[in-house]
């Protein structure tokens, strides 16, 4: 198993509703999060906005800690290991973000930018591995030399996935990586990724609030609503019988090709 | 692909030539002062009291931007004073950006305890009137170039750190911190080698612009005759003794002012043009 995932409890707090003395209400986001990740998996955790799914991400990673529950990687119980513990791992798990615009060092070139975790860990034949990086996301290596800002939004995010595998991780959190991308650069970008996952033999974590891409990608989906797991399903099983209401209603708000349209 | 892009070259533009020019000029001029200087600054003549500069009737040969009232040349004392202003404005203005840019580096990047620390700190200093704790400051200190300096710094600590906090704020909420932390990265390394480069322009911008408020400090102390010793050159000393002959002798006023007000106007200028052209953000 890459993750074993068992009840986990996340909250934050709220500080709106904070009283003049004393401590801030906490806001359950996470209400008992269990499950199991298996080797190889592309999992799509699909939810909507609020729903959760990115805390579960960052609570993977261990960007945040978990108020209860336990996570273990590998085997490895990473639940309420600190900081320094955790460094020798983190190779092992990464993550790719949203938005590349915010998520790579504006004032890096995205050589130094695919370079930098490297070196972190000590790898070796740094040069030789992000010139193989960026040809694995078909970008030209010449662009080791450019600056993010001086990329389309879809070759930034082909750098952002170029760090992510030159580190050669176990797993990778994927976290609404197409959702700022425009049709065609999502397709490009979902299809290729696609690709790497089954040469790399990577486990993934796709987090979407859009099924149709969950589709494409996964071979098994988790349903969250408000912090909790409401359905959990191979994905042919989930688009042929959705068992919850709420998958029933996000399958529903995916826009069908009208065979009657009247605008062609 | 965006290939055109390396061919767009930023000229240097008119405003960093200018600035930039200026204060090589300045540094030049204090540097070599006493070679250049046609005159001992110090030297009077009361016999060559008030002569007006070269291209008025009246002008004493040598002298080119006229003398004062005890007869000293205005322009070797201008070129005296370049030295105290520069020395002032290089030292006091980067001590100044290390310490205040350092704290509100910290303040903003790890928040929580260190930012109410320091933050607090800086509110209750900034309800200090700053000119009248300068001049308190050196009736405590006694008058002299160090004074000034340690003046300086402790009055204008606060605009770095409150500016740095807000900016390492912001940018400590980008994603690439998050994701300097995936890729294991201390939480010190990362402010150095991520948040740092990204406030640096803000700091560098700051740092010029607080060297030419330096200079103002310096000379607003020479003025009300807290600086260095009466007699040594000072632009904001020469202003204070034209002050009281400006009807007869105009010129002993003029002249530091102007090189003052070019030299103020020189630092935040070379600021803004340096942040134009070396940031690959903007370019």
């Amino acid at each position: 198993m890459m993750y074993e995932i068992r009840d986990l409890r996340l909250s934050f707090p709220d500080l709106a509703h904070k009283p003049l003395l004393g401590a801030a209400p906490r806001v359950e986001v996470l209400k008992g999060i269990s499950f199991d990740l298996p080797k190889g998996t592309v999992l799509g955790i699909v939810g909507g906005s609020g729903s959760g799914k990115s805390t579960l991400g960052r609570a993977m990673l261990r960007l945040l800690k978990p108020d209860a529950g336990s996570i273990r990687f590998d085997g490895t119980d990473i639940t309420h290991m600190d900081e320094d513990a955790l460094r020798g791992m983190r190779r092992r798990f990464q993550m790719i973000f949203q938005d590349p615009m915010s998520s790579l060092n504006p004032r890096r070139r995205v050589g130094g930018l695919i370079a930098g975790p490297m070196r972190l860990h000590r790898m070796d034949n740094v040069d030789a591995r992000v010139k193989e990086a960026l040809d694995m996301v078909g970008l030209p290596q010449s662009f080791a030399a450019r600056y993010p800002h001086e990329l389309s939004g879809g070759q930034r995010q082909r750098v952002g996935i170029a760090r992510a595998i030159a580190l050669r991780p176990d797993f990778i959190l994927a976290d609404e990586i197409v959702s700022g991308l425009d049709v065609s650069s999502q397709a490009q970008v979902l299809n290729f990724l696609g690709e790497l996952v089954r040469d790399l033999g990577l486990t993934l974590a796709f987090i979407s609030h859009d099924l149709s891409v969950i589709r494409r990608l996964c071979t098994r989906v988790l349903v969250l609503h408000q912090g909790e797991i409401v359905e959990e399903a191979d994905t042919a099983q989930l688009f042929d019988a959705p068992r919850a209401d709420y998958t029933r209603e996000l399958l529903s708000a995916i826009p069908l090709p009208d065979p009657h349209q009247r605008w062609v | 692909m965006r290939d055109a892009r390396a061919e767009v070259k930023r000229p240097i533009g008119l405003r960093l030539w200018l600035s930039g020019g200026w204060i090589a000029l300045l540094a030049l001029a204090a540097i070599f002062a006493p070679l250049i200087a046609p005159h001992d600054p110090l030297a009077q003549d009361l016999f060559l009291g008030r002569m007006p500069p070269f291209w008025m009737d009246g002008a004493e040969p040598g002298y080119w931007l006229g003398t004062d009232s005890l007869g000293r040349d205005v322009l070797s004392r201008i070129i005296h004073g370049a030295q105290i202003a520069m020395i002032v404005a290089l030292v006091a203005g980067t001590i100044t950006c290390v310490i205040g840019a350092s704290l509100g580096l910290m303040a903003g990047y790890y928040r929580g305890w260190a930012d109410r620390v320091i933050s607090r700190l800086v509110d209750i200093w900034m309800a200090f009137p700053p000119v009248l704790f300068a001049i308190l400051l050196i009736a405590v200190l006694g008058p002299g170039l160090m004074s000034i300096i340690i003046a300086i710094i402790v009055i204008d600590w606060t605009r770095f750190a409150r500016v740095i906090r807000a900016e390492a704020l912001t940018q400590g909420a980008m994603d690439y911190v998050a994701s300097a932390q995936v890729a294991g990265r201390t939480r010190f390394s990362t402010m150095l080698a991520e948040i740092l480069p990204n406030v640096l322009p803000t700091v560098v911008a700051l740092l010029t612009l607080e060297m030419g408020i330096a200079v103002i400090v310096e000379a607003i102390l020479s003025f009300v005759n807290l600086s260095i010793s009466t007699d040594s050159p000072t632009w904001g000393g020469m202003i204070a003794e034209g002050r009281t002959s400006v009807h007869q002798a105009w010129w002993v006023l003029v002249f530091p002012l102007v090189a003052l007000f070019l030299t103020v106007l020189s630092f935040s200028q070379l600021g803004e043009g340096l942040k134009d052209r070396f940031d690959p953000v903007l370019r």
